[in-house]
């Protein structure tokens, strides 16, 4: 099936204006009788249900945490970008919108990233009123900075901790509506089920995660913002609970995933130390404006004191390899780099999967304390982890899983093809394409929440009559039995390997095998091994505990039962996409020196899967992109 | 390195609860304090038993999730640091260590080490938050903040709500948490037109919710892994006081 957009045409300028006006309307005293369930509550669920709740619908928001507070948006360092172009460097919503279709590697639709500059800069002025204390000049206006690369200094940021000043102005915004009571928030719960009635996206079952109850809760439309899916990797920069299970049940109940082989790989992150780790930790990208990349030249010089290999000794590859952007060179091009040293031997560190990170240079230029000014908190963090001093020896860093760009497919309105079911943030696939840029994950979060759902949604409502489908519909009860039936064979199993035990396995074939750089041969492994290892934990899983308790084990069983599941779409979308895009690296499709060949003839679309059924063929449904306003073009950063 | 663990086990809400040991044995000094007890789950779920529960998720020190009482301090004896990011390498083979959670009235526990900490989310829902609305503010520029003021409101606004400073205070009392939030709001140019309404809410909640007076003690300050300042008691203790005074409205 060819899927449909549904984007605005027209001069791109123009086409969120235009498509606003266009747009129904939800009359203010009907609002409120209209019920929505908001699953999740980081920045793009929290900043959709606090401006839901304002408008007067009934909101009912969800998460799997004790307080919306904690969701993993919180972790995000660096920064937000918005094209307010306050530094007059010349920024633009235009140059914004180009730097991220370009920068995503021409496999994003052209409107949807138009819209997400535009509303960017509306995101700062919302932030500021909330009170989220951003960076200031001693003039007192917002100061910004360059960042990943970009060209003009367009990043907002509050210290190191950017996500956390943003989620928690969205988390007072959310309070706020709570205290209004116009939202409901349930903590502790974790989606486990989409209920669907006669096609359309009516409910969700939960499980409370304290008492284990299973609970249904009906809702007129139905909001996912529930983060990506890289912990199919086990070792990655996200938290322990994020998991794709909210979006591969809604998969399983029609939802079409689309891209799910775009995912990012971060290159500043520290090395894993050993096999009993539980998560890799990231350092803002930054560093690398003041830091220099190398490994030695010599295989024999790998173990030796850093400090003791001479210059002449050391390869600074990024700074060879990418003359004009130098250690600046965008992440998807950066980690593959690292890998592609260490596979060659010339990794640093116990593991050998590590490249320096070197301050020397700048040390010398600008002095240690304005290295500890700039980043003293990152080298803080990783003396902490490493127990190493980073101003006095180059620091250890490898790349790590960090972001899907990948999600479920949403058409403009971000809607998805099951009518009623919305998708925001990070859980859809909308603007970012093969490849996100740096600072740009809390602007598209923020803008879904804020600025999108709230418009969009209404065009839906107005077709739906309120409260037709409630909680006592027979799906209900059904969706519920059938959950709790899953609980119970997961607690039935009582076989010898630990969920962690078999997510290590699970990790290690997705990492080897459809991590940074995939070929046939290892994607073909690998799906010949997922299989393998989900058989395996169907029989042979130790789920300790009972189903009417607090049980993390159970949480962590049911999460990775869906891992195994969605591996296998994911590694299917690798195989079948034939080319290098971003994130996305097969092996075959490189030109000589190694760079990414994109084919734009064959694989200019968003490939979205519709599941049907764990372990056969998922089918391939194509969303051809156009673009009419960047040009198709070879992304160099030579 | 091989330690002697006695962790505080309780298996619901309403349940008597005791400590048990454990012991954690090869413990890499690279390990993180929870990765440890992963392991120690790890046995005891192969030995047929529950494994400890605890409250747990970003692990890089800013969810605010871990709380777990080390040798009887909120996060354990390193400074401004979470339990996620307390390294084995702070302690020494042989070691005994004593694991408990948060223990005050206003967080009552629901198993093992996992306690509930809504009442301080019921402190932010009473006043902590400008009332602004979606769309319909001004341009972020509009008032320059000096950057003093920011940075005051940065330091104050680094709070992950993690509780520690509950659990280290010997009246659990939540005044730390909300002065960090009182003074954040209070110090911008956005946050001062509901500044009097919002101290007396936050303050009056805290004291519905359970917690304790401050008596000056600064176990708060000591325990808090993002180390906030009780200057910010201070701020809202000035706040408060300011909201008793007759307005010029006559508030």
């Amino acid at each position: 099936m060819i899927l449909d957009g549904k984007a605005p045409t027209g001069p791109i300028e123009t086409s969120w204006d235009r498509h606003r006006f266009d747009m129904k309307l939800v009359n203010p005293a009907n609002k409120r009788k209209y019920k929505i369930l908001v699953v999740g509550t980081g920045l793009a669920g929290g900043a959709a249900a606090a401006s839901l709740g304002e408008l007067g619908y009934n909101v009912e928001a969800f998460c799997y945490q004790d307080s919306p507070r904690r969701a993993h948006s919180i972790a995000a360092q660096g920064g937000i970008n918005a094209a307010k172009n306050y530094p007059s460097d010349g920024d633009s919503v235009y140059r914004l919108f180009y730097d991220t279709v370009k920068g995503g590697d021409f496999r994003a639709r052209e409107a949807d990233v138009w819209r997400l500059a535009q509303v960017s800069n509306n995101i700062i002025d919302q932030c500021v009123a909330q009170g989220v204390p951003f960076a200031r000049d001693y003039a007192g206006y917002l100061d910004n900075r360059s960042f990943g690369g970009a060209q003009v200094s367009r990043t907002f940021y509050a210290r190191g901790q950017t996500g956390q000043q943003l989620l928690l102005g969205a988390y007072s915004a959310l309070s706020r509506q709570i205290k209004n009571k116009t939202v409901k928030m349930f903590a502790r719960r974790e989606m486990l089920d989409l209920v669907v009635v006669d096609g359309v996206a009516k409910g969700i079952a939960c499980r409370n995660l304290i008492t284990g109850e299973i609970e249904s809760y009906w809702g007129d439309a139905v909001i996912l913002a529930t983060g990506g899916f890289v912990n199919v990797f086990y070792l990655s920069t996200n938290a322990m609970g994020c998991s794709a299970t909210a979006i591969w049940r809604a998969s399983k109940k029609g939802a079409y995933m689309a891209n799910p082989c775009y995912t990012q790989i971060h290159p500043t992150c520290i090395p894993q130390h050993g096999d009993k780790q539980s998560k890799l930790t990231l350092m803002s990208e930054s560093l690398r404006n003041d830091g220099r990349v190398w490994v030695p030249k010599k295989a024999e010089d790998c173990d030796k004191h850093p400090n003791d290999i001479p210059a002449e000794d050391r390869d600074y590859y990024l700074e060879r390899k990418y003359p004009s952007f130098g250690n600046l060179a965008p992440r998807d091009i950066a980690s593959r780099a690292a890998k592609e040293q260490c596979d060659d031997g010339r990794g640093v560190g116990d593991t050998k999967r590590g490249v320096y990170l070197d301050f020397k240079t700048s040390i010398e230029r600008v002095g240690q304390p304005m290295i500890a000014q700039r980043y003293g908190n990152l080298f803080e963090m990783y003396e902490k982890i490493t127990d190493e001093n980073g101003y006095e020896r180059p620091m250890r860093i490898y790349p790590a899983p960090h972001y899907s760009m990948g999600g479920l497919w949403v058409d403009y309105h971000c809607m998805s093809n099951i009518p009623g079911l919305f998708v925001l943030g990070e859980a859809n696939f909308s603007v970012h394409g093969a490849n996100r840029l740096g600072a740009s994950a809390l602007m598209q979060g923020l803008a879904d929440g804020y600025f999108v759902i709230p418009y969009t949604i209404a065009q839906y409502m107005a077709s739906v009559k309120p409260g037709e489908i409630t909680d006592e519909h027979p799906e209900f009860k059904k969706s519920v039995e059938d959950v709790k039936g899953e609980i119970n064979k997961l607690l039935s199993i009582k076989g010898k390997k630990t969920v962690g035990e078999l997510h290590r396995e699970l990790g290690s074939v997705m990492w080897e095998d459809v991590g940074m750089a995939r070929s046939e041969a290892s994607l073909k492994h690998a799906l010949q091994r997922i299989p393998e290892i989900r058989e395996e934990f169907w029989k042979n899983v130790n789920v300790t505990g009972e189903s009417g308790e607090l049980n993390q084990q159970l949480e962590n069983a049911w999460r990775l039962a869906d891992f195994l599941e969605f591996a296998e779409i994911m590694t299917t979308d690798a195989l079948h996409r034939e080319e290098s895009c971003g994130g996305h690296f097969r092996t075959e499709h490189q030109t000589d020196d190694g760079e990414a060949m994109r084919d734009d003839e064959n694989f200019c679309y968003v490939g979205a899967w519709e599941f049907k059924g764990a372990g056969v063929k998922p089918e391939l449904h194509k969303e051809p992109l156009k673009f009419e306003n960047v040009k198709l073009a070879v992304r160099s950063y030579k | 390195m091989n330690l002697t663990l006695h962790v505080w086990r309780q298996k619901g809400p309403q349940a008597k609860g005791k400590l048990e040991t454990y012991q954690a044995k090869n413990v890499s000094p690279d390990q993180s304090f929870l990765e440890m007890l992963d392991e120690v789950n790890d046995d005891l779920i192969k030995s047929g038993k529950d494994p400890i529960a605890f409250d747990h998720d970003c692990r890089e020190g800013i969810c605010g999730m871990c709380s777990q009482v080390i040798n009887g301090r909120p996060h354990g004896h390193e400074e401004r640091t979470t339990v996620c990011q307390l390294h084995m390498r702070q302690f020494n083979d042989g070691d005994e260590i004593f694991v408990e959670p948060w223990r005050a009235k206003a967080f009552p526990i629901q198993k093992d080490l996992i306690v509930d900490r809504s009442s301080l989310d019921a402190i932010m829902q009473s006043g902590g938050y400008t009332s602004c609305h979606t769309g319909g503010v001004p341009d972020g520029n509009t008032f320059p903040i000096p950057k003093p003021v920011a940075d005051y409101a940065m330091d104050a606004a680094e709070c992950i709500g993690c509780g520690a400073c509950i659990a280290a205070c010997p009246n659990s009392s939540a005044m730390l948490y909300t002065s960090a939030k009182v003074a954040q709001l209070a110090a911008l140019p956005q946050g001062k037109p509901e500044a009097r309404k919002r101290v007396k809410a936050m303050t009056e909640a805290l004291l519905a919710e359970g917690f304790g007076n401050c008596t000056n003690h600064y176990e708060c300050e000591a325990a808090c892994p993002k180390g906030i300042s009780v200057k910010f008691i201070a701020k809202l203790n000035r706040e408060y006081l300011k909201s008793m005074m007759p307005s010029s409205l006559g508030e």
